[in-house]
């Protein structure tokens, strides 16, 4: 069986055909191992995005409902990284494979389970009094991510704070000629593990299927005598918290936090949810993969525009399919 | 009262209090160079009028139609980097001024009408997100183009002689207040802020005004009576747009100096949010309010804060919660506040009161 | 009021959506093991009556019984849970679903029992052929077969089915008829919505006709089937000339 929200169905082929499309494209302008070397970064950026949106995309499409503070628990994911890590300095800088993956384990599982807790608070006290009101879920949940980027820096402080990766993920191995950093494999398989584990829950289980089936008409759902406010809540707490994963994998990447690391990336964020169609995690994770490796093409290319290609991208794919690449639903 | 009700187009505040409130708001900004004498203040008064200007052209958008935008300081900065790059560019002179604005008000009337043509189309979900991407894009337009805008330190350039501080109407001080051409400077912003008020407040009176509300009840029920819903709040948008735009080339005039930092950023943006909900959404006199509450919590809440969180010393993360640097949390968790239990803000409550 | 025989009591049920007033206190009993036809004029209200039985739009005033209970109060989830089975005039057919997706989803956590199953299936043997493609690939007619299907592929105590043949071939809407007549022979209780006056004459036990949000005739459908000057009164010519 294969489910409807990631199949790519035959009318499909051009957005199936756009990611090595744009792979190829871009090889005739560089070097074989400069190509490879930017592929591998674009995907790993790519599968870290993809963490990051995928709850969006659920919470969006299931619920309709219009959070901007996502990036508030991206942030959070960040923040507790660094606690992580300061808790662990010993661990972390040891020669050791298995102290360091402890160390990111660790820190992944603080973040899971925070931004997940952090995610229940915000949908019972935030979010549930709003449903359906669509405007006021804009701006309550600016408001959300104002108080929550204040109340970060009056916990961590107001500078930039350095994060280290873990010694045994700095560095690179050599691949086909060209340099492959250690970390961006992680990033990339953790992401993959993320969208298998997604895939199966939604196709395999029958609440993936709820999901699934909300996705395209939430009232029918309630007419076959499930209570979807349950539902509402456990995607809240997966997308919140892989939101969280994400920002811990983003913030190692980038080896410096600062309180607006969240708040940077829901641009991209919804850049990815737009180009891939909401409700939709196929999409998600194609659009994803779509942002990462055209950042990293362009910043090679030409690196003023690497942040605003992305922009012209989404634009040329809305010109083309006004829902995105895989629509789902009516609505 | 009949000379009155056409200025404000018949839309009265409504309300003892609201009414004594905007009209000290009115008084206050009319006499600020001698009831408030010195530079400082001065500067906040012009700000507090191009905010005035800035959040209700937001609040045409927001208010009248049902729709968050988040590229209003893109139009601003546009507005404002007309003005600059035509004074730093061409010359000094008045008709630089005015070729400048009318380059930055038509730009953001013709990207307002592209981002409404464009993603009004699609699902209304798309377009608060799209208009926060496109910011971000003129953000970094504004940053990468540097032979035109300066890049990241912006422009800083000569205004009109008859606006600059060397510039004397009078020797001796009147009323204790310099005439100067900071004083020029702050009566042409005060006096083309409340012309483009009165005008906003015409416009959403007209029955233009009212088709706009109109779509925002009932879209549907709009459409069905035959009112191309698209092409209205395409209209407001470019409306809204290109009064951001002249507040932008107020603001501009101001400073003498324009910056990605100073019309663009993120934070503005959160900032004219924050004016337009507190001081009551679709009222237009709802923006007037929060935008003094505002940039007065900006320059005058900070003292304050400093004050409680050094009284607070010794506690555990008490004073960091006060510190003055967290201003805007407390004002995030007001407009969350006036979201829930006000959704017509300072303006509602107190016209609530009257009925 | 204790009427044993109806499953289902309506009484001077009024809704509003928005600022406007749909149904005026409508009152309608349907009995146990029958089928009530449900008919009226185009925006008589037959749509939102079924919408407020399920919960889906909230009665203003008004009670509903449901086997005695009071239900008016309910969600939507929990009026389900009663044994109530709705059929939308849009179907509610999730296209991106399968067939057999679909039907999984009306089912209990223990999925299909095999025989419910192959019971239905030998109703509309053209689902069996679509079992694994998505439903959005079905016909119009093939759509209204895997709804109904969807709405007894547990046993149900009330079916609820807003407008089954509307826009579909006679071919197809016979199919849909001789369905009706097997449901009946198990004694399933059904209220249907129809405008097709030749299938509501060929299924119907009972009827009531709406108008203006309000029921305006109750009675035995064989008896308005009979009666020419009645139907032209109740129904206009539009519907009666329908067929």
């Amino acid at each position: 069986m294969n489910g409807a929200l990631l199949r790519f169905r035959a009318g499909d082929w051009g957005a199936y055909a756009i990611l090595p499309v744009m792979a190829l494209a871009t090889l005739p302008a560089m070097s074989f191992s400069t190509w490879l070397t930017l592929t591998v970064a674009g995907i790993a950026m790519g599968m870290m995005l993809f963490l990051m949106a995928a709850g969006l995309t659920l919470i969006f499409g299931l619920m309709q409902v219009f959070t901007f503070a996502h990036g508030a628990f991206i942030t959070l994911g960040a923040y507790l990284a660094v606690s992580v890590v300061a808790v662990m300095a010993g661990w972390s800088a040891a020669e050791s494979w298995w102290l360091n993956l402890a160390v990111l384990a660790a820190a992944l599982l603080v973040a899971l389970v925070a931004s997940g807790a952090a995610g229940y608070v915000f949908e019972r006290v935030i979010i549930r009094r709003v449903y359906g009101a669509h405007l006021r879920q804009i701006l309550i949940t600016v408001g959300g991510l104002i108080i929550a980027e204040q109340l970060v820096v009056a916990l961590w402080g107001a500078n930039p704070l350095p994060l280290p990766k873990p010694a045994s993920l700095r560095g690179s191995i050599i691949l086909g000629g060209a340099a492959i950093e250690k970390y961006r494999i992680l990033a990339a398989s953790l992401g993959l593990l993320a969208y298998a584990g997604l895939h199966l829950l939604l196709n395999r289980t029958r609440v993936g299927l709820l999901v699934r089936a909300g996705v395209e008409n939430l009232e029918m759902v309630e007419a076959l005598g499930y209570r979807i406010r349950r539902l509402f809540i456990g995607v809240f707490v997966i997308g919140t918290a892989l939101a969280g994963i994400g920002g811990v994998m983003w913030a190692f990447y980038q080896e410096l936090v600062t309180r607006s690391i969240g708040g940077d990336m829901t641009i991209l964020i919804f850049i990815i949810l737009i180009i891939g169609g909401l409700g939709s995690i196929g999409g998600c994770v194609t659009a994803a993969v779509l942002v990462g490796l055209v950042t990293n093409y362009v910043g090679f290319l030409a690196p003023k525009l690497a942040l605003g290609s992305t922009i012209v991208l989404m634009m040329a794919i809305l010109l083309w399919r006004p829902r995105g690449l895989f629509p789902v639903g009516a609505r | 009262m009949r000379p009155l009700d056409g200025l404000l187009s018949g839309d009265r505040p409504g309300g003892l209090v609201l009414s004594l409130l905007l009209l000290a708001v009115l008084l206050g900004l009319a006499f600020a160079p001698f009831l408030f004498p010195g530079t400082r203040p001065l500067g906040v008064a012009a700000r507090i009028c191009i905010f005035i200007v800035l959040a209700a052209s937001y609040d045409v958008m927001l208010g009248y139609t049902g729709i968050a935008s988040f590229a209003h300081t893109m139009f601003f900065g546009m507005g404002a980097y007309g003005v600059a790059i035509a004074l730093s560019k061409l010359w000094a002179g008045w008709d630089a001024v005015l070729l400048g604005t009318a380059a930055g008000v038509a730009l953001a009337a013709l990207v307002a009408i592209l981002i409404g043509l464009l993603s009004l189309r699609v699902r209304a979900i798309f377009f608060s997100m799209i208009t926060l991407a496109v910011a971000s894009f003129a953000l970094i337009l504004a940053t990468e183009l540097r032979d035109l805008t300066g890049g990241e330190d912006g422009l800083t350039f000569s205004v009109p002689r008859l606006l600059t501080p060397e510039f004397r109407l009078a020797a001796e001080p009147v009323l204790g207040a310099r005439l100067d051409g900071r004083l020029v400077t702050y009566y042409l912003i005060f006096v083309l802020s409340l012309a483009l008020f009165l005008l906003m407040l015409r416009v959403v009176n007209s029955p233009f005004g009212r088709v706009l509300q109109a779509i925002r009840e009932n879209e549907f029920r709009a459409e069905a009576l035959g009112y191309r819903t698209v092409a209205y709040r395409t209209l407001a948008g470019a409306l809204s747009a290109a009064m951001a735009a002249l507040a932008g080339a107020m603001m501009a005039l101001l400073l003498r100096y324009n910056g990605p930092a100073a019309t663009l950023s993120f934070d503005l943006m959160v900032d004219i949010l924050l004016m337009v909900v507190i001081g009551g959404m679709g009222t237009l006199y709802g923006p007037v309010l929060g935008a003094v509450v505002l940039v007065m919590a900006e320059y005058y809440l900070q003292p304050a804060m400093a004050a409680v969180s050094g009284g607070l010393k010794g506690w555990p993360v008490l004073p960091a919660l006060f510190d003055p640097d967290r201003w805007l949390l407390w004002l995030g968790v007001l407009f969350v506040l006036i979201v829930y239990f006000f959704p017509a803000g300072i303006v509602g409550k107190l016209r609530e009161g009257r009925r | 009021m204790s009427d044993g025989a109806a499953l289902l009591r309506l009484a001077g049920i009024h809704t509003h959506i928005g600022r406007y007033h749909i149904l005026h206190g409508v009152d309608l009993a349907v009995r146990r093991g029958r089928l009530t036809m449900l008919l009226g004029r185009n925006g008589a209200g037959k749509t939102t009556t079924l919408r407020t039985i399920m919960g889906l739009w909230r009665r203003s005033a008004g009670e509903i019984d449901f086997d005695g209970r009071p239900i008016g109060d309910l969600e939507t989830p929990d009026i389900a849970r009663l044994g109530i089975a709705y059929v939308p005039e849009t179907m509610g057919i999730f296209a991106q679903l399968t067939v057999r997706e679909n039907l999984l989803l009306a089912t209990g956590p223990q999925g299909f029992d095999e025989a419910q199953l192959e019971a239905v299936l030998a109703l509309f043997p053209a689902l069996r052929e679509k079992w694994h493609n998505a439903a959005g690939s079905l016909s119009g007619g093939q759509k209204q077969m895997l709804a109904i299907s969807r709405a007894i592929i547990e046993p149900r105590r009330l079916l609820i089915v807003d407008e089954p043949t509307k826009g579909l071939a006679p071919a197809v809407i016979q199919l849909l008829i001789d369905a009706f007549l097997r449901l009946k022979q198990s004694a399933t209780t059904i209220l249907l919505v129809e405008q097709n006056f030749h299938v509501a004459r060929s299924v119907g036990d009972d009827v009531a006709v709406m108008d203006d949000g309000r029921i305006v005739h109750t009675g035995a459908m064989a008896d308005l089937a009979a009666d020419e000057t009645l139907q032209r009164h109740l129904l206009g010519l539009s519907l009666a000339s329908h067929q």
